[in-house]
């Protein structure tokens, strides 16, 4: 099986945690983690934040489309090899793993441990 | 002085704004130079007086000095090199994404972060060699780059992907997307930065205690990633032969051997210089090359130059606060606005019966403690700036960060270091005691930067946070924004001493605040030698000097201002605090 390339286009983020805010963003943070863990499994993804590179935003016709159609608010956008696969909010483990083929009997064992990170809670 | 002892070819001086950075670094150059030694002036100071002390315009390349032989100077614009950093990423798409992408992008990246950054961006090349910096023994910096910047370059999650895979192909949005130049010369630069053999950092301070726990606090922060061979120099403690021509000065010096004798213990153990108060600001080859000698011939005819300061006092402004009957007063300064300043606009308010609310976050609790309970309808809190910063570090961490991976841990802590974090806790912990200004007086000295309001404002969490409160108790509708951006339920005071670099430092967040909406409402100057009717022939030189600067704040920066003195006594105490608003801020000295 061929592994697919995940690009996430991520709205303008000044610390790159996103601690710049009244509350620091939970999504995005757990996020983060899921994005090390399933580069620990061998998924291909790539991040993309709109304020740091806002060139890959605008090479991108489909990205360039959904924000003059949907704003930035719309964001973030996850596309699976080029098609529009998530928008507008962060996928979950489970999601990244199906997207990047990993099997589930390492996303199980590895995401028991943290709740929020899994697909059921919160 | 020992800071010179043996120099290493990298000199960084390192302090707050208005200590003498600028003047020392360039009284080290022409020394060096002077000793026959190869010498490149690197200045970022904004007031960018370099090229007008050595006579001619330098700006952003290598320029040589010819009155001074083996010494040239260059000038980095900290402010430019950000901007041309912005220009870089946003110029591409302007006029391809909708225009208020654009806008969101470009306050992501108006933060001082991002000035820090592209500042060491600039300095990358004269830190790793080259044929640019072959040519110098030593090159001199009046700057160094803070703990923050230098751990984030250190960081591998900062960079995740950026540039190692050649393409640009970021696989994380890493803070230092965007820089030019290749990882493994910042990595360079990060090295030379930290080899005590290549690179001596030299801490500025004044000989007062504010200063000098706020120096002790730098050197712990660069020490713990390992720059711990750092050297001290306290710069203008004023000669004990003044102390017997002026009470003024008298207490002046007092007050300076007290701070030094109680020099924090992680200080103590630095190699220490003290220069002297000079008369002079730096202006001439003539001076500079006086700068570390204890004698220095004195312009007579300035010092008895008569002049008439007329300028209105902090009463006066207050008068005006005082008519709304309630609101938040915000006193706000960079390096600390001065307690004395921020209880005297306390008390006034008070003294007219109005009930005041003080809230510092003044590490110090003496003010504090003497003046909570000791005047009727004046309530004084306080709150730890450190403590709040930590706890709220410690809480994200702990919720927010459990399920991180090692580099990405390092890096939200390292997020959580910036100083915007500190800005969001402190002013987290204040807003509680905010909401109080519609029924008194709350009078702060802190308030966050037009560049984290508009961030809060952009994200829209405050936002909806604020709602959802007011929707819970059916309130008014009212965000910290709006409130802010109000004149009549907040007033910002700038506070500023009567110094060039000071002063444009207050400009700079005058103009930050501006892109926020806010209008700040006055300006004072602290500290002012001029107002204080100065009789030793150094401070009335001093005070001379200081004309010019009150002169700028009040045609060119500020809607209204008010001088406050420098006093003989820190004023602890509701009597003393009196004293300092009768003290008619009108003086002739002749």
């Amino acid at each position: 099986m061929t592994m697919k390339n995940i690009q996430v286009f991520d709205p303008a983020l000044c610390c790159s945690t996103g601690v710049c805010g009244v509350d620091v963003d939970q999504a995005l943070v757990s996020f983060s983690a899921d994005v090390a863990w399933a580069r620990l499994n061998g998924a291909r993804i790539e991040r993309f934040n709109l304020a740091r590179q806002p060139m890959a935003f605008v090479e991108n016709s489909a990205v360039k489309g959904f924000l003059e159609r949907s704003g930035e608010e719309a964001l973030p956008l996850i596309l699976v090899d080029g098609e529009v696969a998530l928008a507008g909010r962060y996928p979950n483990r489970t999601e990244l793993a199906r997207w990047a083929g990993i099997t589930q009997t390492v996303t199980e064992a590895k995401a028991a441990g943290s709740c929020c990170s899994g697909s059921k809670c919160c | 002085m020992r800071f010179l002892e043996q120099p290493p070819r990298f000199l960084f001086f390192t302090g707050k704004g208005g200590v003498g950075k600028t003047s020392i670094a360039c009284a080290t150059a022409v020394q060096l130079a002077d000793a026959g030694r190869r010498v490149l002036l690197v200045s970022t100071d904004p007031a960018s007086n370099v090229g007008q002390v050595f006579g001619l315009r330098i700006g952003n390349s290598i320029t040589a000095i010819p009155a001074v032989s083996r010494l040239s100077a260059l000038e980095i614009d900290p402010q430019a090199a950000a901007q041309a950093y912005r220009d870089r990423i946003v110029g591409p798409v302007r006029g391809v994404l909708p225009e208020a992408t654009v806008k969101g992008i470009e306050e992501q990246l108006s933060g001082a972060c991002t000035t820090e950054i592209a500042a060491f961006d600039e300095f990358t090349a004269l830190l790793t060699g080259g044929s640019l910096t072959a040519g110098y023994d030593h090159i001199v910096f009046d700057t160094a780059p803070t703990g923050h910047t230098i751990r984030l370059l250190q960081l591998p999650g900062a960079w995740s992907g950026f540039l190692e895979e050649g393409k640009g192909d970021a696989s994380c949005p890493g803070p230092l997307a965007g820089l030019e130049k290749q990882r493994a010369q910042y990595r360079e630069a990060v090295e030379a930065l930290a080899d005590p053999h290549r690179s001596r950092l030299i801490l500025v301070a004044r000989a007062q205690q504010s200063t000098l726990r706020e120096v002790a606090r730098t050197h712990e922060e660069l020490a713990r990633i390992g720059l711990s061979q750092q050297y001290l120099v306290i710069n203008g403690v004023l000669p004990g032969s003044e102390a017997t021509l002026d009470p003024l000065a008298a207490a002046i010096c007092t007050r300076e051997q007290a701070a030094l004798s109680s020099l924090p213990d992680v200080l103590k153990a630095l190699p220490c210089d003290r220069i002297a108060l000079k008369p002079f600001n730096l202006v001439g080859l003539s001076t500079l090359r006086q700068f570390f000698t204890e004698t220095v011939t004195r312009d007579v005819t300035a010092e008895d130059t008569p002049f008439t300061l007329k300028t209105p006092s902090l009463p006066a402004l207050v008068d005006v606060i005082a008519a709304d009957k309630h609101g938040l007063v915000m006193l706000m300064g960079k390096g600390g606005v001065g307690k004395t300043t921020l209880a005297a606009v306390a008390v006034e308010l008070a003294r007219r019966g109005l009930p005041v609310h003080l809230t510092t976050s003044d590490p110090a609790a003496n003010i504090s403690d003497t003046l909570n309970g000791s005047m009727e309808n004046l309530v004084v809190s306080r709150i730890d700036p450190h403590a709040e910063t930590e706890r709220y570090r410690k809480h994200v961490l702990d919720t927010k960060g459990a399920d991180l991976d090692a580099a990405g841990g390092a890096l939200l802590e390292e997020d959580l270091r910036s100083p915007c974090t500190e800005e969001i806790a402190v002013f987290q912990a204040f807003s509680r005691i905010i909401r109080e200004a519609g029924q008194k007086f709350v009078v702060m000295d802190t308030a966050p930067t037009g560049h984290t309001l508009l961030l809060l404002d952009a994200t829209g969490g405050y936002h909806r946070e604020i709602m959802r409160q007011a929707a819970d108790k059916k309130m008014h509708v009212t965000t910290p924004m709006m409130r802010l951006q109000d004149e009549k339920q907040t007033k910002i005071l700038l506070v500023t001493l009567a110094e060039t670099t000071p002063v444009l430092e207050a400009a700079g967040l005058q103009a930050d605040l501006r892109r926020a909406g806010i209008e700040p409402w006055a300006w004072i100057i602290n500290n002012s030698v001029a107002a204080a009717h100065p009789l030793s022939p150094l401070l009335r030189q001093r005070a001379q000097n200081e004309l010019r600067e009150i002169e700028a704040v009040a045609s060119h920066h500020a809607h209204r201002y008010a001088v406050v003195p420098m006093l003989r006594e820190e004023p602890v105490g509701v009597a003393h605090l009196r004293e300092l608003s009768d003290h008619p801020a009108t003086a002739d000295c002749v």
